[in-house]
């Protein structure tokens, strides 16, 4: 609601136009004195103050011209690829240290020279200007609101309506055309984020050494990054391959897997999970191998790998999507499918 | 006087600088503007330079910027790597990462100017934020001021997404991850999450796409409208004039302080330097984003104690203390986990850009202010922007819960725990202590006023008895402690009329009333002393 209901008195006093009363009088000890008389500074009424001032200040100025130089000959002299060691701050860039450091005096000086020149020796007596109220005067405010009337009764837009509502929907519609033209922005999700790369026998290639992997392989304990057959780093799609398709395998006791499902998509106590976090996305690369906890480290969801990799604490929602795995002819490890559910992150359509 | 142009007086023979301003006014007018605006009063204050150093900043991020533009290449194509930071060679990056490389290694002070440009950065974001707490404090804000209070505000949320999109240009392992949260976070939107990621991803992510879309977004779209607002706002610091704390010969018709020129000319022209001067020795010293520890961004790859940029932190809080609720129906899921953070994120900066317009709401004080209020005379003010500072202090701690963990050898789990009470119970807490510590302030100052001050001299009287001797204060002192306005609470006023009718009290009505007895109420005030009691007392018999 407005608060022109307001009782008047409710509302502070008006301060008094011009407050300031010069003269503290009996009536009002807390009375506005008015403004201090104004106290000299030293450069005031010493000139030779003052003319130390003005050396401060052009010595100010100089040691910026002396930096400048030093920066033009750091640039011309120093290697780009020269590191030097600084107490405390530890071994560093030559070049970037020394252009740092000349090119912060050059204009810190300045500044400090400025300051200091008008802080000493530039006048300091305060002085009060009137403010004036932001809001019109009710003349000023009859006028405007006078010939807006004449302005809208000339352009008849409220008599023609026909005119008006069609400029409306003119001016509604148009800005379609742009949003329109964002459509092409991106190809549309489809089931695009409910498959990767995985699919019936494609062979678990170990991330560091480029090789498929056969289970022995794999020590009990240890954790392995893993990608598809196929998948190379020079692929153009790599990474957006990569960021459904990152897998990692751990080496279980088959009768420390508390699940059952688990347990039937394994191989030998190897099990295979999605890297990518069902929280947010990180990848998850933080192994406890006595708990057979994997923790993200982004968010701190963890998971634990020997009970159908469910949250045991933090903000993910899920458990890590389980890739079922087997061996093939030769003894290599393989996949025996796809994700049966989407990788990564919850999403809408994800069900 | 003739109007005759052939005999419109000759400027003529004047100094060279003065023709120049004299062509310039014949064109321009420069002179009615430099008639009001050259001897213009600015109040000093050391608070008033906090707005200094976010324009300077942002004045710094510009001109930094665009030297970088010269040499980075927005562009996720794959490369392999030649450059001379050995231990990277013939490693598979983008180009967005290459040619940030090319700068920190090869161009002779690029490594200096991207420094400066991210420190700047992140002391333009601070220097917003305290600047908006100096306005939020001393109740700058008010009327005719609220304007400029939206200008400031969207300043500092649109400086946080340039922040977010320019440190996630250089495509490195760390902002990589920053850009994969996101996605996250947009893919949990109901309805529409996968297209809104796939529109802004150009498909999967992390595709092709989102480096030079961000580019584009973060050199042009937003730096674009923030200079507007930035323009906009200064204008209307000089249409307002500045604010002034109370004191002697300082009333809210005036104005008090130094002549634009030459006082305020050279100091705030020399703080350009200063700032600019401060932020290159850091960026000389103190290493930032140091992309080629990190590596170039691979989705499947991370590194520990991964945090985002300062003024981002409250949202990587919210997602990290957010329990991971997850509703499935109907062949559905709402991520409430990762959604309901992201429904907050917008709602803690809302928070406090909606509050001056309640509080004028509140008083119905529809007067211009110009006088400062010191913020123990506000207190239900104060204790509610504490309040906000703790609630976000305590999302910036949830943010850096591994941090904190590891540095402080606590258990995360329980960090994580502290966090989800305390983002309910430590505002509260903050609100009712903040509050009792204005209130003991403004019996102090009441005290002050009444009895002097304490002047640490201890008297033996005749009698033998041991008084402190108190000090009247000046009348200076005097009038600045009790310059400041008191509200009366709002009543609602008599229900029924002298005839019997009873008048309907809108809901609106009773909130305003009970909010302004919250706010002005007997427990929420001390009554400032009035002339009568500081008579009474110094008359003459008690001396206390």
């Amino acid at each position: 609601m407005s608060s022109q209901d307001i009782p008047e008195e409710n509302l502070p006093a008006e301060q008094d136009a011009h407050g300031a009363v010069s003269v503290a009088d009996d009536k009002d000890p807390f009375a506005d004195p008015g403004l201090p008389p104004h106290e000299h500074r030293i450069q005031d009424i010493d000139e030779r103050a003052a003319k130390r001032s003005e050396r401060v200040v052009a010595m100010l100025f100089t040691v910026s011209m002396l930096a400048t130089v030093g920066f033009i000959a750091s640039y011309v002299g120093i290697p780009h690829d020269k590191a030097i060691y600084v107490f405390p701050i530890g071994h560093i860039n030559a070049l970037n240290f020394a252009l740092g450091l000349t090119l912060g005096v050059a204009l810190f000086t300045i500044g400090a020279g400025a300051v200091h020149w008008a802080r000493t020796l530039m006048s300091d007596v305060e002085i009060a200007d009137e403010r004036h109220p932001i809001e019109a005067s009710p003349e000023v405010k009859a006028k405007v609101m006078a010939d807006f009337k004449q302005g809208a009764k000339e352009s008849a837009l409220g008599r023609r309506k026909l005119i008006r509502n069609t400029m409306f929907g003119a001016l509604a519609l148009f800005p379609l055309s742009g949003v329109m033209l964002l459509r092409d922005l991106g190809p549309l999700p489809g089931t695009k984020l409910r498959h990767t790369l995985w699919s019936k026998g494609k062979l678990l290639v170990n991330m560091n050494t480029n090789e498929p992997l056969r289970p022995s392989d794999v020590a009990v304990g240890s954790l392995t990054f893993v990608k598809p057959e196929g998948l190379e780093e020079k692929d153009e799609d790599f990474q957006t391959q990569i960021a459904k398709a990152a897998l990692m395998i751990v080496r279980l006791q088959p009768e420390n897997i508390k699940d059952k499902r688990e347990l039937d998509w394994s191989y030998e106590g190897i099990v295979a999970f999605s890297k990518i976090c069902t929280h947010v996305g990180c990848p998850i690369s933080l192994y406890e191998q006595q708990t057979h906890h994997v923790l993200c480290p982004c968010h701190q969801s963890t998971f634990d790998l020997s009970d159908g990799a469910r949250v045991i604490f933090g903000p993910a929602g899920h458990a890590l999507p389980q890739l079922r795995i087997g061996v093939n002819d030769e003894g290599y490890l393989e996949a025996l499918g796809d994700f049966e559910e989407p990788v990564g992150p919850a999403f809408w359509e994800r069900g | 006087m003739s109007t005759n142009e052939n005999t419109a007086p000759r400027r003529g023979k004047a100094p060279a600088g003065e023709r120049v301003a004299d062509w310039a006014d014949g064109r321009l007018g420069i002179y009615s503007l430099a008639k009001t605006n050259m001897r213009k009063i600015f109040p000093d204050h050391w608070s008033f330079m906090l707005g200094e150093v976010c324009m300077y900043s942002f004045i710094i991020l510009i001109l930094t910027g665009v030297y970088l533009t010269l040499f980075f290449h927005p562009s996720m194509n794959e490369v392999e790597y030649h450059g001379s930071y050995i231990p990277l060679q013939g490693q598979m990056m983008s180009e967005a990462f290459n040619s940030t490389l090319h700068i920190s290694f090869d161009v002779r002070g690029g490594l200096l100017i991207r420094q400066i440009h991210h420190w700047a950065a992140l002391i333009f974001l601070a220097g917003m934020f305290v600047h908006m707490m100096r306005v939020f404090f001393t109740g700058a804000f008010r009327k005719p001021r609220e304007v400029n209070w939206i200008f400031g505000f969207l300043l500092f949320v649109l400086g946080m997404f340039t922040g977010f999109t320019g440190y996630s240009l250089p495509d490195d392992l760390l902002s990589g991850t920053g850009v994969r949260f996101m996605e996250g976070a947009i893919l949990s939107v109901p309805i529409v999450g996968t297209y809104l990621s796939f529109f802004l991803f150009g498909g999967e992510f992390p595709g092709g796409d989102f480096v030079a879309r961000f580019y584009s977004v973060h050199i042009l779209l937003l730096p674009g409208i923030m200079l507007g607002l930035m323009v906009g706002h200064l204008i209307l610091v000089f249409y307002h004039k500045h604010t002034q704390f109370a004191g002697p010969g300082k009333t809210n018709n005036n104005v008090v302080g130094m002549p634009l020129l030459p006082v305020y000319m050279a100091k705030a022209g020399g703080f350009f330097f200063l700032v600019f001067g401060v932020i290159t020795a850091i960026a000389a010293i103190a290493s930032i984003n140091p992309i080629w520890s990190m590596g170039p961004y691979r989705p499947d790859q991370v590194s520990t104690g991964a945090q985002p940029d300062w003024y981002m932190g409250f949202s990587e809080g919210l997602i990290r203390a957010m329990p991971g609720w997850e509703i499935n129906l109907w062949g559905h899921t709402l991520v409430l986990g990762v959604f309901i953070p992201l429904v907050i994120f917008p709602l803690v900066l809302v928070a406090i850009a909606v509050y001056p317009f309640i509080e004028s709401w509140v008083t119905g004080d529809k007067r211009e202010h110009h006088i400062l209020d010191r913020p123990r005379n506000a207190p239900t003010r104060t204790a509610f922007g504490a309040a906000w500072i703790s609630w976000y202090f305590v999302l910036m701690i949830a943010g850096g819960n591994d941090l904190w963990a590891t540095h402080f050898h606590l258990s995360i789990n329980a960090i994580t725990w502290f966090v989800r009470v305390a983002f309910f119970v430590v505002p509260v807490l903050t609100f009712i202590a903040t509050k009792r510590i204005c209130l003991g302030l403004q019996r102090r100052d009441k005290d002050k006023v009444l009895h002097g001050r304490e002047s640490g001299i201890i008297k033996r009287l005749p009698h033998g008895e041991f008084i402190e001797v108190h000090e009247p204060l000046s009348q200076e002192a005097l009038h600045t402690l009790t310059a400041h306005e008191q509200y009366k609470p709002v009543e609602i006023g008599p229900t029924v009329d002298e005839n019997g009718v009873e008048r309907k009290v809108k809901g609106s009505e009773k909130l305003r009333a009970k909010l302004s007895e919250a706010y002005y109420g007997d427990e929420s005030q001390i009554p400032k002393p009035t002339v009568e009691e500081y008579k009474e007392i110094t008359s003459g018999h008690g001396h206390h």
